[in-house]
């Protein structure tokens, strides 16, 4: 099977990028999307020619460093899987495969297919923990939760930090990605005191960082790689409002 | 030559060595830690949780990271659960059997005190790790649940499904983003050490390459912690991430830092089978798995039947032949050699033949197959997308790895080096694990060293030195920076014909079949022959395209693929002169009568660690002998 790969090239930030178009020849549909690319890089290599820059790591799914956008889907056509986890027997012989790098305004360009996401950890940094210093827990059982709500906020703790909601809105809103971290810990009691503190915070860096706003077009639910849903965006605006309206901060 | 090596165990009764060790380290008043800055290199489990400590302690820290958020590291990959001596089942457990089943299962390679300590802080780090907002599994009734995992009788693994290492590390990463929102952490994510920088021979620097802009950076700090996981990807093939690499403990080793142990490499028995030669990576399916799968092979070599046309009697569930009193739930040393074995015999699975069944079917239809979903849910979802083939129908195929090294740079233990003021934590370092980790050890570990270790062991250090004032315009780093300057530049001009890839590939595969699964001294005699001769070709002939001050990754895998090639030799050299087999390093001139590893505790009860002789030069071998004053050296048996 062959496929042609049509490859998004940007040297630098600042510099104009273009489509560039590679074939491939794929020995085993059991390969993975990012193997063919290692393929071509090899070839890229062995000719003198700088090889296509892709963020990628664990190859299995967890790590959330992989991105691009294949055919126009943030991850590609697999559903509830990253680009890594992505094998080639979703194609057919002869396919031309459009691969582009995560495009948002809070997102620049690295080079090729890599972004600067740096500021998800930034909008971490303004509320998403529970403050807790080193040593002064109490015991793991001193707190039940109840099954329920250690498994909706498990749902929403598996968020792996891609930005594919990002790169899939068409307003470029984090707010699967904010939604996801203030319902993980607002659905567990030892996230209680700090409930208002950190939505208004996160909210407000999400804002600063130039990520947009929602429109209920469920974009990034449809191609999140753990199947985050729309969901917590509710609960995100809910402990919104409650916070502007309840609280003391 | 004069290395000398201090372990630095506290006196007095096990269980009182760590108080006392507290009670006899320096403090520092609170007020003047801030004017000490610490450097980490690393934001896994153990670098992640040892920077949020220190900085919620007052100090100053820059960390360090290669992907582009400290979130990323491998420890996120880590499945199936993290150990603690709560005892929360009622089942028997306690401090002194964590103590014990980690000695055993670690084949008596580790030093007791370590692994007591590791025990007495398990607790405090579910206690911690749940008040961060870890959403473990839980009962009914609201309270922690737990299952077993290998190597244990017990039920003492706290879990997340699939995903406990990515929770933990979450939780980490939080409690880190929170301190670089009080402005107490700073974060540069996209950085590779290339130098560690040493003053009046104390740790004091590092010189790191910025991957986006290609600029070779300073740093200067009062202690180094390296806290950069193993070297697993030295065999090419292993679970790590592929951005894992040797390169700061290597570069440490050669301004001095004992590397130990470099032979003991866990190989993990259950991943997901190789599929072809294109295949860049192995992924791990969870031990956990172990607990409701059950493996087996034909009976009959040859046997190429579809598994669902295999009857009973023509199945050989071998584990639990062999082991009955752990069956399924041995260590993953034993599983893995098992599973070659039944392999060497003809009996393997699957279009490759090296592959054997883990198969769901008994606990699908004993528990129902939402209950097996609830448990290892994303873990099927992971084999499904990447075979293409439901688990809940058919066997899983699984096949070994490598997988996780409990060798790594000697510490003492305060988690010192032999360079003062340079730290190691977590997989970096060798102290806790001996020849083989047992399953839900290494989250434990991490954690251990970074939250409840370090925080006490640092102060210690810096609260009894005179540390000389010394920023990036010391002399020292001038030198530094310059070689790493020169090695960028000679990778870059080297222009050759073949791919930093290829070469990697080239010595994972001598690696594998010469220093894996079984060794033997013909086979290591001739990898020690065989890969310096790679890499004089991959000096003379790499081909690294690309420039030095943009972003790029032929430049970076070329650099780590540099240091394999010279760590590699290490690796094969220690597992050459440790003649004994133990944990996951078996040699084949010493096994039992059963084929299991044969220890000789005569000649080899002792950690081996080298010394840098120079360039060129054969290392020196150290020895610090184990001794074991709690528990009894015996021959592991888990039959």
């Amino acid at each position: 099977m062959k496929v042609t790969l049509k490859v998004w090239r940007q040297k630098g930030p600042d510099q104009p990028g273009r489509f560039e178009a590679y074939d491939a020849e794929v020995p085993s549909t059991d390969m993975s999307f990012l193997e063919l690319m290692d393929t071509v890089n090899e070839g890229l290599i062995a000719k003198g020619s700088d090889a296509i820059a892709f963020d990628h790591d664990c190859r299995e799914g967890i790590c959330g460093m992989c991105s691009q956008v294949i055919d126009g889907q943030p991850h590609g056509p697999d559903q509830g899987a990253a680009t890594c986890q992505l094998h080639m027997r979703k194609f057919k012989d002869g396919d031309v495969v459009t691969v582009e790098p995560f495009r948002a305004k809070a997102f620049p360009v690295i080079k090729d297919l890599v972004v600067d996401r740096s500021a998800l950890d930034r909008v971490v940094s303004c509320g998403g923990f529970i403050s807790i210093n080193t040593g002064a827990a109490v015991d793991g059982n001193a707190v039940p939760v109840p099954k329920v709500d250690a498994e909706a906020a498990m749902d929403a703790a598996a968020c792996i930090g891609c930005g594919a909601c990002v790169a899939a809105c068409p307003n470029a809103a984090a707010m699967l990605f904010v939604g996801a971290k203030v319902s993980h810990l607002a659905l567990l009691p030892q996230g209680g005191p700090e409930r208002a503190r950190r939505v208004l915070g996160m909210r407000q860096a999400m804002d600063a960082e130039g990520f947009g706003h929602c429109t209920n077009e469920a974009e990034c639910e449809a191609v999140c790689p753990k199947e985050i849903k729309v969901s917590n965006i509710a609960r995100l605006n809910r402990e919104f409002i409650k916070a502007l309206v309840c609280s003391k901060e | 030559m004069t290395m000398r090596l201090d372990a630095k165990i506290p006196d007095g009764p096990i269980h009182e060595k760590w108080d006392k060790a507290r009670f006899d380290l320096k403090l520092i008043n609170p007020a003047n830690k801030r004017k000490f800055e610490v450097i980490v290199v690393g934001t896994g489990l153990a670098g992640g949780s040892a920077a949020a400590a220190l900085a919620e302690l007052g100090y100053n820290v820059k960390v360090f990271c290669i992907q582009d958020s400290p979130r990323r590291a491998h420890s996120i990959a880590a499945q199936g659960g993290i150990n603690a001596a709560k005892n929360y089942p009622n089942d028997g457990d306690s401090v002194r059997r964590l103590f014990y089943d980690t000695i055993k299962g670690g084949d008596f390679r580790a030093r007791e005190a370590n692994v007591y300590r590791l025990a007495q802080v398990s607790n405090a780090i579910i206690d911690h790790c749940v008040a961060q907002g870890v959403p473990f599994a839980r009962d009914y009734g609201g309270t922690l649940d737990n299952r077993s995992f290998g190597g244990a009788q017990v039920s003492r693994t706290f879990y997340a499904r699939g995903q406990t290492g990515q929770q933990l590390l979450l939780g980490a990463y939080a409690s880190l983003m929170r301190q670089v929102g009080q402005g107490r952490v700073k974060v540069f994510p996209r950085r590779e050490m290339m130098e560690l920088v040493i003053v009046d021979g104390a740790a004091r620097g590092v010189v790191v390459r910025d991957l986006v802009t290609g600029k070779i950076e300073s740093h200067a700090g009062h202690a180094v912690l390296l806290a950069t996981g193993g070297y697993g990807n030295t065999f090419f093939l292993s679970t790590n991430a592929n951005s894992c690499n040797v390169g700061a403990a290597w570069t440490a080793y050669k301004k001095g830092a004992a590397f130990a142990n470099p032979c003991f490499t866990q190989i993990h028995p259950t991943c997901i089978p190789v599929s072809g030669e294109h295949q860049s990576k192995l992924t791990l399916m969870s031990e956990s798995l172990r607990n409701d799968g059950r493996v087996w092979v034909p009976r009959k070599a040859g046997d190429k039947r579809s598994p669902d046309r295999i009857p009973e009697e023509d199945r050989d569930y071998y584990l639990e032949r062999i082991y009955p009193s752990f069956g399924n739930l041995v260590p993953r040393d034993v599983a893995s050699r098992a599973a070659k074995r039944m392999i060497d015999e003809g009996k393997g699975v699957g279009k490759t033949g090296l592959a054997v069944y883990l198969d769901f079917a008994d606990s699908i239809q004993r528990q129902g197959e939402p209950v097996i979903k609830e448990k290892y849910g994303n873990l099927f979802d992971m084999y499904h997308h990447l075979t293409d083939e439901n688990p809940y129908r058919v066997p899983m195929r699984i096949y070994p790895a490598v997988h996780y090294a409990m060798g790594g740079l000697w510490v003492d233990y305060n988690l010192m080096t032999t360079i003062p003021g340079l730290f190691c934590l977590g997989e970096a370092n060798f102290s806790d694990h001996g020849g083989n980790r047992l399953g839900a050890s290494a989250l434990m570990q991490g954690l251990g060293d970074g939250y409840f270790i370090i925080p006490y062991t640092l102060g210690g250090y810096l609260g009894s030195q005179k540390l000389a004032k010394v920023d990036p315009g010391h002399p020292a780093f001038a030198p530094a920076e310059a070689g790493a300057r020169s090695r960028v530049a000679r990778l870059l001009s080297i222009k050759g014909k073949r791919t930093p890839a290829s070469f990697h590939k080239e010595l994972g595969k001598v690696m594998w079949d010469k220093c894996g699964m079984s060794r033997n001294a013909k086979g290591l005699g001739e990898a020690l022959e065989r890969i310096p001769q790679i890499r004089e070709e991959f000096w003379k002939n790499v081909s690294v395209t690309g420039s030095g001050d943009l972003f790029n990754q032929t430049l970076e895998r070329a650099h780590r693929v540099a240091d394999y090639l010279e760590f590699a030799e290490l690796l094969v050299r220690d597992a050459l002169e440790r003649k004994e087999s133990c944990g996951g390093h078996f040699r084949e001139e010493s096994q039992t009568p059963d084929n299991e590893a044969k220890r000789d505790d005569a000649n080899f009860c002792h950690v081996a660690a080298w010394e840098h002789a120079g360039e060129g030069k054969t290392p020196v071998r150290h020895v610090e002998p184990l001794k074991f004053e709690n528990v009894h050296l015996a021959q592991r048996n888990y039959a």
